[in-house]
This record gives C-alpha cells, structure tokens and sequence, in this order.
C-alpha cells in the first residue's frame, strides 16, 4: 500500500492552491429491483424491502483526489465506471453516501442533452442564461452577438431551442457558459456532438479558461481531445481510481487495459 | 491533517451546501432582472404556440365567466345569489383566477424547468417568483373585464377603486409564498401533482366564488367563521368590498389580507430555500 500513502502526501500540497478536494467519496444508488429509486421514505419499509429487493449500485468507490488551481483534468473510463455519477457529485447534484467535497467555489456542469428553455429562441436562451449567471441586461444584448458567433449559430438564432440538433444545442450551452470565467467548469461530454471545427474552437477557449486560473473537469471517449487539452488525468474503473498523473502516461495505460481485456477473457 | 482539514485550511466549501439566507436573499435580489425577464419570455414563447396568441389571455377569462355564468346562474337558486351575481360572479373567477395561477405556475416552476437548473447555477427561488410575475403581466384583461362587468351592472365607479391595486399588490405576495411552498412540495413529492387539480376544486368551491357565503352559512357561524379565514375569499371579497355596494370594507378584512400578504412569502421563502440544494437532483 505504498502507493496509498504516496498519493495521500500529493493530495495536500500546501505550496499550491486547492481548488477541489475529494474526500474519500462513495456513491451508491439504491435501487429497488423494480426500477424505483430507493429513499427516505420509503427505504425503512420492511415489506416492500422483502418484496422487491434493493440493488446496490456502487458506482464511486474511495475517490480521493486534490485538485488544483489552473489545471484541466480529463477523466477517462470505460461506460459504466462512475465518471459522470463523479462528476454530477461535483456540481452538487448527486449525493454521496461516504465521505465529501470541498470546492472554491460553485463548480458549474455543462452536460449533454439538457436543453435550457426549449421552447424560446437561441437568442433568449443566451439572454436569460447570462442574466441568471448574474450578468446585466444591457452587458447581455452587447454579448448576443459574439456567443452567436462562437457557437456558429447565426443563422438559426431565432429559431426556438427545441428545434436545433443536439450538436447545436451543446454548441450553444458552452458557449453561453463559457462567456463568464468560471473557477470551476465540468464538461461532461458535451462536446463529443460537436464538429470537428467546433471541437478545435471549444480546446482554445478550454486553454484560455486555464491560462485565467479556471480549472475544467472534462469527460471525453476521444483520447486525443483529452491529450490536447488536458494537463492531467484520472482513469476510473468500475468506481475505481485506477491511475491518476501525466495525460500520456494514463492514456497509454488505459489503450493497453482497453485493447488487452477482451483477449484475456 | 485529514484532507478535511486540508480543504478547509484553503477555505474550501463543502460542495452542495446551500448559501446562508442573508446571502441568498442578496442573490435572489441581485438577478431579480433574470426572473422578470424569464415571466416575459415565456409569455411570448406560449402565445406563439396558438394562432390567436395574445387573444387567448382575453378569451379565456371571458369564455370562463360565462360558463360558470351559465352553469351556476341556472343550477344555483337565487337564494344563494347575492344582488349583483354577473359583478360578483366575474370578481369571483377571475381573481381566484390569479391565485391560483400562481400556485399551479409555482407548483411546476421547479419540475417544469429542470433543463434550466442542471446547467445554470442560480437561486431557484427565483423560477416560482417568475411564475408570480408571469401571472401579473397576464392579468390585464381579466382586470379590464372585471372592470367592464361592474360598469355594465351599475356599479358606478368610487374612490375606494383605487385601492384595488393595493389589494392586488397583496394578493401577489400571498400568491409567491404559496407558488414558493407548491414548488418544493412538488418537487420533493411528485405524487402531489396528481392531487393538485382536487385541491384547486375544493378552494375554489370554498372560496365564495359563485356564491353568497352569508346566504348559504348564514345560519352555522362557526363554519362561517372558519370559511372566512380561507385567504382566497379574503381576497375576493376585499376587492368586492372596494368596488361594489352591496359590501363594506371591514378593517377585519384588511388585517386578514396584509396579514396573509406578510406571513406567507415569509414562510414560503424560508421554506423553499430550505431545500435548495436539493432541486435538480437526481436522488
């Protein structure tokens, strides 16, 4: 368990500046087999505990990891291993079971599929998203027209919400979030509906967040966008922190993991 | 030191942990401009949806009255009709209207919105407060045919109609402690949707709408006394009282409804940021 300690040691570095700090989280779902979700109300009742059996999905297990000012940190992992269930932990919309997490500030999720307002116009949508992130109304119709522009939507802002591709939509959900410097941005695979053009866009605009002292979380399947961007890595496997360090070295350990399972088997 | 101690060291917060009232009030109040914004926003967005858009805040209030016109003008004996039924009828309807547009707008502010509160950070507070707002932008026409059916029933107008506003303004905060308490209970209890409907029914029933409380509890006071706290005929007859004849404006009255204005937002906002860290989660 030597690595235990070694990792214990470089989660409390007292010469940088702490931005995230997991605590040996746990995150469990309970699930009763049915399908509905077990809670408060209804996890003492012995009789429906004996009829239908609760399932335990240990989908985070003994997370702990420090993160610091200034760093993207990519997390990989194949389906299923706990990368999003981390990550929503993080923006405060899961509950832990064990342990906890500490942040600087509110760390703001950009997930897919989310639509804010479907039913208004792009356009609105930018306007309301900026007045609820705490922006002025004027400052908000001066911004319109550049986060149009980095979305690459003029053409379809005054179209409602609802109607655009889910590329378009995601396009647009980052770059209205992304117009204000966040501490804390988590992109939890938003980015993967997005072109290829779109894609080398939102890496520049992910770098100059970094270079202003923000740090990204980012899940992604690409692991070049994660070795484009990211300054460091953390592999998760069934809940696990199998690796955590240097995006080259993680990546490639994760290629071999991935390419060698199916053979052993 | 545990890594506890470590964040807190850096002054690290626990993620999640809703902010303290004061800071929350600040908040709320800071982006009072988003909600506003918000109410207006979809506004448009649901006129659009229908041919007759705007037409429809007018026809439906109307087409309302008359029914209920019909329904309880010719079911409902004269016994129970006080002297002005069509003033009474149309006050009744359309102010129990405005309330409990705010409670039904309230009770989905949080459920109805859940794409806006995963991926924007503000205080939720603010989406039951739109609601309330939307209703006030949306309560024009039925102001102006309540209005039309006192002129057309001889109601002449008096200074005292110039405190309707007044009672409005009240009637608002009421509804936004209400539209706050809905919204949690829905959100935490969703199986409360499915009652709500038969909860508006009853209010309504109780609430002296399309009849005379006096004329048909005039004979049981306790039960007289006990309907007459409900804040939804407060209300009602508060405004009666202002713009008709037929009653007087009693400082009971005015208490009850400044008092109801008061307590419930009060109530409401503490009870609704209780639980804000909860909204939009999964679990």
């Amino acid at each position: 368990m030597a690595a235990t300690t070694k990792k214990t040691k470089s989660n409390m570095d007292d010469t940088r500046d702490p931005i995230v700090v997991i605590d040996g989280v746990d995150i469990i779902y309970r699930v009763f087999s049915s399908g509905k979700l077990a809670n408060r109300t209804n996890i003492g009742n012995k009789k429906m505990e004996r009829k239908l059996k609760i399932r335990e999905v240990h989908a985070v297990k003994n997370v702990s990891f420090t993160v610091y000012r200034g760093e993207t940190v990519g997390i990989i992992g194949t389906n299923g291993s706990g990368k999003s269930s981390l990550l929503r932990a993080i923006a405060g919309l899961t509950q832990v079971q064990n342990g906890a997490i500490y942040a600087a500030a509110r760390p703001v999720l950009l997930g897919v599929g989310a639509v804010l307002l479907p039913n208004l116009s792009g356009e609105k949508n930018i306007i309301l998203g900026g007045l609820a992130m705490g922006f002025s109304k004027s400052a908000m119709h001066e911004n319109t027209a550049s986060i149009t522009e980095f979305a690459g939507l003029e053409d379809f802002i005054d179209l409602p919400m609802r109607t655009y591709s889910s590329g378009m939509s995601a396009r647009l959900r980052f770059a209205i979030a992304t117009s204000r410097n966040h501490d804390i941005l988590i992109i939890d695979e938003a980015l993967s509906v997005g072109d290829q053009q779109f894609r080398k866009r939102s890496e520049a605009r992910m770098r100059e967040m970094r270079e202003k002292a923000g740090t990204v979380f980012l899940v992604s399947h690409s692991l070049d966008s994660i070795l484009d961007t990211c300054s460091r890595v953390i592999w998760l496997e069934k809940g696990v922190l199998m690796m955590d360090g240097d995006p080259k070295e993680v990546c490639a350990a994760y290629n071999d993991y991935t390419s060698v399972k199916p053979a052993a088997k | 030191m545990t890594l506890a101690e470590y964040a807190q060291k850096h002054g690290l917060k626990r993620v999640g942990a809703r902010s303290p009232f004061i800071e929350y009030i600040k908040d709320s109040w800071d982006r009072r401009v988003f909600a506003a914004t918000l109410a207006s926003y979809n506004n448009e967005a649901a006129d659009a949806r229908n041919r007759l858009g705007r037409w429809w805040v007018v026809l439906l209030p109307t087409i309302q009255a008359a029914t209920y016109g019909l329904i309880f003008g010719v079911i409902l004996g004269a016994h129970a009709r006080p002297a002005n039924f069509i003033a009474y009828l149309f006050s009744g309807v359309f102010l129990f209207n405005f309330m409990n547009g705010c409670f039904q707008g309230g009770s989905n502010s949080i459920t109805g919105n859940a794409g806006l509160i995963k991926s924007l950070s503000f205080p939720r507070v603010l989406l039951p407060i739109s609601a309330v707002i939307r209703e006030l932008l949306n309560f024009w026409p039925p102001l102006v045919l309540m209005v039309l059916a006192m002129l057309f029933t001889r109601e002449w107008p008096t200074w005292s109609w110039l405190l309707v506003p007044v009672v409005i303004l009240l009637m608002a905060f009421f509804s936004m402690g209400l539209g706050m308490i809905a919204a949690r209970l829905n959100a935490q209890f969703r199986d409360l949707g499915k009652l709500i409907p038969f909860m508006t029914r009853i209010i309504f029933y109780v609430s002296g709408v399309f009849f005379a409380l006096d004329k048909v509890l005039g004979s049981q006071p306790v039960i007289f006394a006990i309907f007459k706290f409900n804040p939804f005929y407060d209300f009602i007859q508060l405004t009666r009282s202002l713009m008709m004849q037929e009653f007087a404006p009693t400082l009971e009255l005015w208490l009850q409804c400044a008092g109801w204005a008061v307590v419930m937002p009060i109530i409401g906002f503490i009870y609704f940021w209780k639980a804000e860290e909860r909204y939009g989660r999964d679990d």
